[in-house]
């Protein structure tokens, strides 16, 4: 009985995903925009824009001197060239790096006062400012689980629901624009900690100009009591979008925070440089799952958004964890390694990803898993699907270091080709520097079987609805790890991304 | 029902291997038929073409479903419009459960035919109450379709997508095939359990012990790509007790 009515919930899951895929005529389904007024600041990127930026957002000196600092840096670095990726010549002076709605100006006193056409924008997107509602429920679960949003539009932050039952349980869940003004000494304790501004190109870029993002503060022993999610959007066009995200977790706190990502269709491309820095203290607990959906070009290969991440999690003290959860569908152009370091004892780090790359879209993704401590063990699964032109990499680097004794570390690595125009490729950086640990590495590569197809439409199933059941099916053990809530849309996202990818 | 005229069918890729060579047989209502024939005589490939798998080019002849045109259709559409194969050798799926599988084809084919799709709890009960009559337990139902099944779970599986998709015509390849006595008997009790007259079947077998408990109202013994005697179910008797060889020196004759 109970085996039965958890398959009902399952199936649930399942169903939702065909509908939505019959539903959906075109391919891309958010790929329109809102027409808004905008302030941008004036084109091109020089420390005066820097400033700009800190200016608006009415930042402390110290975060202005080290935006420079990151800034002047970053004129001193080069695009990295390692990834197995085409990357067309960005021209930084070509681009926005400032983008508010004018209705933004003076800042809404709370989500009521934000302009109707931003929230409806929002609406659109299916993603829920009211407190009363929450996502899309699933059948099957007793109660819809609370789903707190802060929403990021192209440069600025909305706003953030939940704010007051959030802080009754001492969480800070705000942009990061306002924890700058209401918790500088975190801020300033953390920021740059884990990924420093040098880091690499992007994060050094960011570093310089990044806009918003949001701030998370668990405070010890705090189990955060909702789901915590961030809905960015990109609308403005020839502008990048550079948000900083910044999770502290205390001792013995627990959280789960995700975002989800969306950008409208243009001809252009369009940059998009995070970086997303996670600090884990003795026995928290972090999971961070991703819905990546920017535009991906279209068929032809044409716009689409450039999506350059870092992304990594410190676990700094013994029994921290951290899981990373992806489905990256969208994006022309995906580098992207979220990563874990795990410095304490014991300490763990999980990175479960799917990556789906169809027509001319580019991905080489993958994680760092980098064992610093004693007894630290490392999950790894990555499914990589590839169909029309496209071209999937992991690239996944594993590193057990003299003193990380009796680590461990698995890896598994599956790719899957949908016809005979792409290419799948797996790159693995091992690196075993004490006699006890361990590391197992597993990949396979297959096609989506012609047998499996034939079977599902003996049975009724048209083809893009028989292969969307399939790369779910070899999906699988990701999209389960995902929160409830958005495994649902992450289904219908796998096979809306493939729409197309035969016949 | 089932109206097959003169069929003739190579392979796609090799229009050397010719493999149906004029095959004609009419099914009607609620008949049973059962195949017999020596291994490569081309009774898959006869299950195969009216399905509509991808490799088999038609040559000559045709088939038709209820007067309508099979071989125009997609594989999806036949299906909607009620043809159902239980495959000699069902396909796994990994990760994708059992049930899923199940309700997605359910719904498809309901969907096609512009009926409602059933509700979680109607389609549930309904699949409980099927899965029990061929002991299939709510385990097997979770697990990803014929994962890892046994040969028997896997021909049950098959019975079971036929009783929950309840087709018009349905053609069953060597669904005896590594089935023990047992399993036998609840293949064949499933099967019966569906017969009406307003559904045919075409049994391909190799053996007449199914025929025991699928009584067939006609026996065709298929060699080299056609039909080269029919009968009632004394044929498959014959069979039994004296091999293919006398019967294929006779239509050689
Ligand atoms: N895809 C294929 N490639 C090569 N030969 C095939 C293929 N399909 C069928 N055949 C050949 O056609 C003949 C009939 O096969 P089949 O229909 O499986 O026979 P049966 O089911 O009666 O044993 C066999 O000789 C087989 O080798
Ligand atoms: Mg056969």
């Amino acid at each position: 009985m109970v085996a039965l009515d958890e398959t009902q919930l399952r199936d649930g899951v399942d169903r939702e995903t065909v509908e939505t895929v019959q539903s959906m005529a075109g391919t891309y389904k958010h790929g329109w925009e809102t027409e808004i007024e905008m302030e941008f600041a004036p084109k091109g990127l020089n420390e005066d824009i820097v400033r700009l930026i800190s200016k608006k957002n009415n930042e402390p000196e110290w975060l202005l001197e080290w935006r420079l600092d990151a800034y002047r840096r970053w004129l001193t670095m080069e695009s990295p060239d390692w990834a197995m990726l085409k990357i067309p010549e960005i021209d930084y002076q070509e681009q926005y790096y400032y983008a508010k709605p004018k209705s933004m100006e003076e800042k809404p006193k709370s989500l009521d006062d934000v302009d109707p056409k931003l929230l409806e924008t929002y609406a659109k997107l299916g993603i829920p400012l009211k407190e009363q509602m929450v996502l899309a429920g699933v059948e099957g679960a007793d109660e819809p689980r609370k789903v707190a949003v802060d929403a990021v539009f192209d440069s600025v932050s909305l706003g953030t629901t939940f704010k007051k039952e959030l802080a009754a349980a001492g969480v800070i869940f705000c942009s990061i624009s306002e924890a700058v003004q209401d918790h500088p000494e975190l801020v300033k304790k953390y920021l740059g900690s884990v990924v420093p501004q040098n880091d690499n190109y992007f994060a050094a870029l960011n570093s310089a100009v990044f806009s918003d993002g949001s701030f998370v503060y668990i405070p010890a022993g705090v189990r955060c009591p909702m789901e915590l999610s961030t809905y960015f959007r990109i609308n403005a066009e020839n502008t990048g979008q550079f948000e900083r995200t910044l999770i502290v977790a205390e001792k013995g706190s627990h959280v789960s925070y995700l975002e989800g990502c969306t950008a409208p269709k243009r001809d252009t491309t369009q940059l998009h440089a995070a970086v997303v820095e996670i600090v884990v203290l003795e026995d928290a607990e972090v999971k961070y799952s991703t819905v990546q959906n920017w535009f991906p070009g279209d068929e032809n290969g044409k716009g689409g958004i450039y999506n350059f991440v870092t992304k990594r999690a410190d676990c700094r003290e013994a029994r921290a964890k951290v899981m990373w959860t992806q489905v990256e569908t969208g994006s022309a152009i995906t580098w992207k390694y979220p990563s874990c370091i795990l410095r304490g004892d014991d300490s763990q780090g999980e990175f479960y990803s799917i990556a789906i790359a169809n027509n001319w879209q580019q991905a080489d993704t993958g994680t760092k898993m980098v064992h610093l401590g004693k007894n630290t063990r490392s999950r790894i699964v990555s499914k990589g699907i590839s169909a029309g032109h496209a071209q999937n990499t992991y690239r996944g680097l594993v590193s057990m270091h003299p003193k990380a004794t009796s680590s461990r570390n698995y890896t598994q690595c599956d790719s899957l080709l949908i016809g005979d125009k792409c290419g799948a490729h797996t790159v693995p950086y091992i690196e075993v520097r004490n006699a006890s640990s361990r590391v197992e590495h597993e990949a396979t590569t297959s096609k989506v079987d012609d047998d499996q197809l034939f079977y599902c439409r003996q049975r009724g199933m048209d083809e893009e609805e028989a292969v969307a059941l399939v790369v779910n099916g070899f999906c699988r053990e990701v999209l389960q790890e995902l929160p409830m809530e958005f495994a649902m849309e992450a289904q219908a996202l796998v096979a809306i991304s493939l729409e197309g990818s035969v016949g | 029902m089932l109206n097959i005229n003169n069929l003739h069918a190579e392979l796609e890729e090799d229009s050397e291997v010719k493999i149906l060579k004029g095959f004609s047989l009419t099914i009607n209502p609620g008949e049973v038929h059962a195949i017999m024939g020596p291994n490569g005589s081309g009774k898959s490939t006869l299950s195969y073409v009216l399905s509509g798998r991808d490799g088999y080019a038609v040559t000559e002849g045709g088939a038709t479903l209820e007067g309508v045109d099979l071989l125009e259709m997609e594989p999806e559409e036949r299906a909607a419009s009620g043809l159902f194969l239980a495959f000699q050798y069902p396909v796994e799926i990994p990760g994708v459960g059992n049930m899923t599988f199940l309700r997605t084809a359910v719904n498809a084919q309901r969907k096609a035919r512009g009926e409602a799709e059933l509700s979680a709890g109607e389609f549930l009960k309904v699949v409980r109450a099927k899965a029990n009559e061929l002991q299939i337990d709510a385990d097997m139902l979770k697990r990803p379709v014929n994962v890892g099944f046994s040969g028997g779970e896997k021909k049950r599986n098959e019975i079971l997508q036929m009783a929950m998709l309840e087709p018009k015509m349905c053609i069953l390849d060597e669904t005896d095939s590594g089935l023990d006595v047992d399993a036998m008997k609840l293949v064949s009790d499933g099967v019966n359990a569906l017969r009406d007259a307003g559904r045919s079947f075409l049994v391909i077998t190799h053996y007449q012990r199914l025929l025991n408990h699928i009584k067939p109202d006609f026996v065709h013994i298929m060699s080299d790509g056609r039909i080269i005697k029919s009968g009632g179910p004394e044929l498959a008797l014959e069979v039994e007790e004296n091999g293919y060889t006398d019967l294929l020196a006779e239509a050689a004759a």
